[in-house]
């Protein structure tokens, strides 16, 4: 594995070694002593063209857990500021010579974009636009493994902005590399054009697509959708419709997993005590995300295939 | 006396004339002397075995960035590779910078064509001043000045009030008005074409529906106000069928297509392929084939470029901040050709709608072999294979899609007013 562009790279065995060395990072971070050798000598740059508190945080922890020199650059303080391309920004810093380019920007396709013209640099997409995310999808993988035994056979019922969610499009590809099914959940608002040619589900209505589902996932919805794309009338109206709430869950059953890639709007897309029930894997899925960035960053610097 | 030029034994395609034989063409004193079985002396003899003899090609959508970003090209280069196409007549788009909104600006950019003196160059001017859509420009002074038709190319012409008194306005005095058919608030913020390929990359797509609601519109204002209206690139399965019922309906509504919304769908897009991104964006299997069907029946009557040169700068940025439009006047012709290798149209109804059909849209005397017009010709071999190598085009822009494709068809030599502007391997324009 040179990349880390998204899971449409990335064939079911590839999956499955990084989750199984995902998983003793797991075990290495609940040590007193949390810290390996690993990449000891690696420079690791993040470079976050978008806010992002908890997959930067989460890349940093993991490289620096595996003894890595991490370097983190967010948009705020980069020269893209002032005016410096993206390109003319990553040949800069592919100059410095880091090993690992960690890359979250705007721009669907950026990653690829930039490997074209840094061929000495292992890039990681930590996000691009509404295209992909894979280490998220690796994080919910990892997840499921350890609260439903593995995806295989399973459905997620996935609900909220599809549209310009890079997580549905990161699940809607790994659902048919693992062979789990996706039930996407949303107003036409927010679905994008044909996206039934993935081969998922489509239902706009939640509550008769609870039955069955062994997880529900839940999307932020940005308030900001409500005027610039007129996606829905009002956040009561979508929390309604679309929230999750424990009268839905109940109907989904006691042994339906939460799950939500946040940052959450409690009272919008999820019911605080849902999020904060039993039932809700949420803080999981960001513990598991430091392990699964461990082993992306490993497997790049040739540590696993 | 000896003429100045022959051309022997090509096929000669003039569709203004009805003439498609293999023959000899010659030219004295810059006209077409005449068409048959030449029997006397010649001061060149081409020969045109093998090969195609036809009008210079007119192509009515080419942007040429001067003034204002001649770094992307110019005139001159824009020239060069016009009749590297075969293409003598060329209409440039107003959206340079000052626009082509006031008369000075027109004949400026006619007069530096005449000194570059490759290829005929009539502007089309602004609709809008500055093309904001707000106000009319001075159409007569502009059509005087030698402006042929009216477009705010590259900007929709949105706003229905001026869209109406802009088409009653200029068919007061016969002029076309051409519009880039898109309805802004559908498409804001688009990319590509909405659809599959748009989901799957996760980028904003443009729908169809953009297209064909400003098509729509702007079909019932040419019925309300008889004014004569053409659609720029059309692209959609729709919007095709919209023109095909408004001209069976009889109204003055004709339309152009790019050879890349004919060769290419969306699919080119699948990699973020820069260079396979412009506005309309190319389409689906399905629109393709209706495009290739309205050129088919008569539909589209016009093959146009929309040449577009652009810097590497603005395309290697990422898909969505990359500038729209490919460059295409090098490439018309053999991609245009396919479409008679593939039986959709015989040749000689394919090199009029490059030649005298929208020179007779635009009232251009340009477009035919008929003897006494000026003797511009394109001389092509209509089976040689080659391969395009963007960095030898002879635009300053590289940004097309099909660097590295083996096309059919080349350019062998193109004649202005029976002077030589290009030679294939050698041209006396280098």
């Amino acid at each position: 594995m040179k990349h880390l562009f998204g899971m449409a790279e990335l064939e079911r065995p590839q999956i499955e070694r990084l989750l199984a060395l995902a998983e003793s990072f797991v075990e290495l971070s609940r040590r007193p002593l949390r810290k390996a050798p690993t990449l000891r000598g690696k420079t690791i740059i993040n470079l976050f063209f978008e806010n992002s508190t908890r997959t930067r945080t989460s890349f940093e922890i993991a490289g620096k857990r595996l003894s890595a020199d991490v370097i983190n650059i967010s948009a705020a303080t980069s020269a893209t500021k002032k005016g410096e391309s993206l390109l003319d920004t990553g040949q800069t810093l592919a100059a410095m010579q880091p090993h690992v380019l960690v890359i979250r920007h705007g721009i669907a396709g950026c990653c690829q974009f930039l490997a074209d013209y840094l061929p000495q640099t292992a890039i990681v997409n930590a996000g691009d636009g509404a295209h992909e995310h894979p280490t998220q999808v690796l994080t919910d993988l990892l997840t499921l493994r350890q609260h439903l035994g593995g995806v295989a056979g399973k459905t997620i019922t996935m609900v909220g902005d599809i549209a310009h969610s890079r997580v549905a499009r990161s699940h809607l590809i790994a659902a048919n590399t693992m062979g789990y099914r996706l039930r996407l959940v949303a107003p036409k608002t927010l679905l994008p054009r044909e996206v039934e040619r993935y081969g998922c589900e489509v239902t706009h209505d939640f509550d008769a697509a609870l039955a069955g589902s062994d997880v529900l996932y839940m999307l932020r919805v940005q308030q900001e959708r409500l005027t610039s794309n007129f996606a829905f009338p009002s956040v009561r109206e979508y929390h309604e419709a679309y929230g999750l709430n424990r009268r839905r869950l109940a109907m989904a059953g006691s042994d339906c997993v939460v799950l939500h890639p946040g940052p959450m709007n409690r009272g919008v897309e999820i019911a605080t005590d849902v999020a904060d029930g039993s039932q809700s894997r949420i803080l999981d899925q960001v513990e598991n995300g430091v392990a699964v960035r461990m082993a992306v960053l490993t497997t790049l610097c040739g540590g696993g295939d | 006396m000896a003429v100045d030029l022959l051309i022997r034994g090509g096929r000669v395609v003039d569709p203004a004339n009805g003439v498609d034989r293999i023959t000899d063409l010659w030219v004295d004193d810059g006209v077409i002397a005449g068409v048959g079985a030449f029997s006397g002396e010649a001061a060149t003899t081409v020969d045109a075995a093998g090969q195609v003899v036809a009008p210079g090609l007119v192509d009515m959508h080419v942007h040429l960035r001067e003034p204002g970003q001649e770094w992307k090209e110019d005139i001159e280069s824009g020239s060069r590779a016009a009749v590297a196409g075969g293409v003598t007549t060329i209409c440039c788009m107003p959206n340079t910078q000052p626009r082509l909104d006031h008369a000075g600006v027109v004949r400026q950019v006619i007069e530096r064509a005449r000194e570059v003196g490759l290829c005929r160059l009539h502007p089309i001017a602004a609709v809008s001043m500055n093309l904001d859509g707000k106000q009319l420009t001075e159409m007569r002074e502009l059509h005087r000045a030698g402006a042929v038709a009216f477009s705010d190319d590259g900007v929709p012409i949105w706003h229905a009030g001026l869209m109406r008194k802009a088409l009653e306005y200029a068919a007061s005095f016969g002029f076309l008005i051409i519009q880039h058919a898109e309805e802004p608030q559908l498409t804001a913020g688009g990319c590509i074409n909405e659809g599959w390929v748009s989901t799957r990359l996760g980028v904003t797509g443009m729908p169809a529906e953009g297209e064909d609601c400003m098509v729509a519109r702007d079909i019932m204002l040419s019925r309300l106000t008889g004014g004569c209206y053409h659609v720029a690139h059309i692209s959609s399965a729709h919007a095709v069928e919209l023109v095909r019922r408004a001209r069976t309906e009889g109204l003055a509504v004709s339309a152009e297509a790019a050879p890349h919304h004919f060769d290419l769908t969306e699919e080119a897009l699948l990699e973020y392929n820069p260079d396979a991104k412009m506005n309309p964006p190319l389409r689906t299997e399905a629109d393709r084939q209706a495009v290739i069907e309205g050129l088919r029946d008569g539909t589209i009557s016009v093959i146009a470029t929309d040449h577009a040169p652009h810097h590497p700068d603005d395309k290697r940025c990422g898909l969505s901040c990359a500038a729209f439009g490919i460059v295409g006047l090098e490439t018309m012709l053999p991609i245009a050709l396919k479409l008679v290798r593939d039986g959709v149209l015989p040749l000689s109804e394919l090199i009029a709608k490059m030649s005298c059909n929208p020179a007779r849209l635009l009232g251009l005397a340009s477009g035919t072999l008929t003897p006494g017009a000026a003797a511009d010709i394109c001389l092509f071999d209509p089976d040689a294979e080659w391969v395009l190598d963007r960095d030898r085009l002879h635009s300053k822009s590289h940004n097309t899609p099909w660097h590295g494709q083996t096309l059919t068809g080349q350019v062998t030599g193109t004649w202005l007013a029976g002077k030589r502007v290009y030679e294939r391997n050698g041209s006396p324009a280098e």
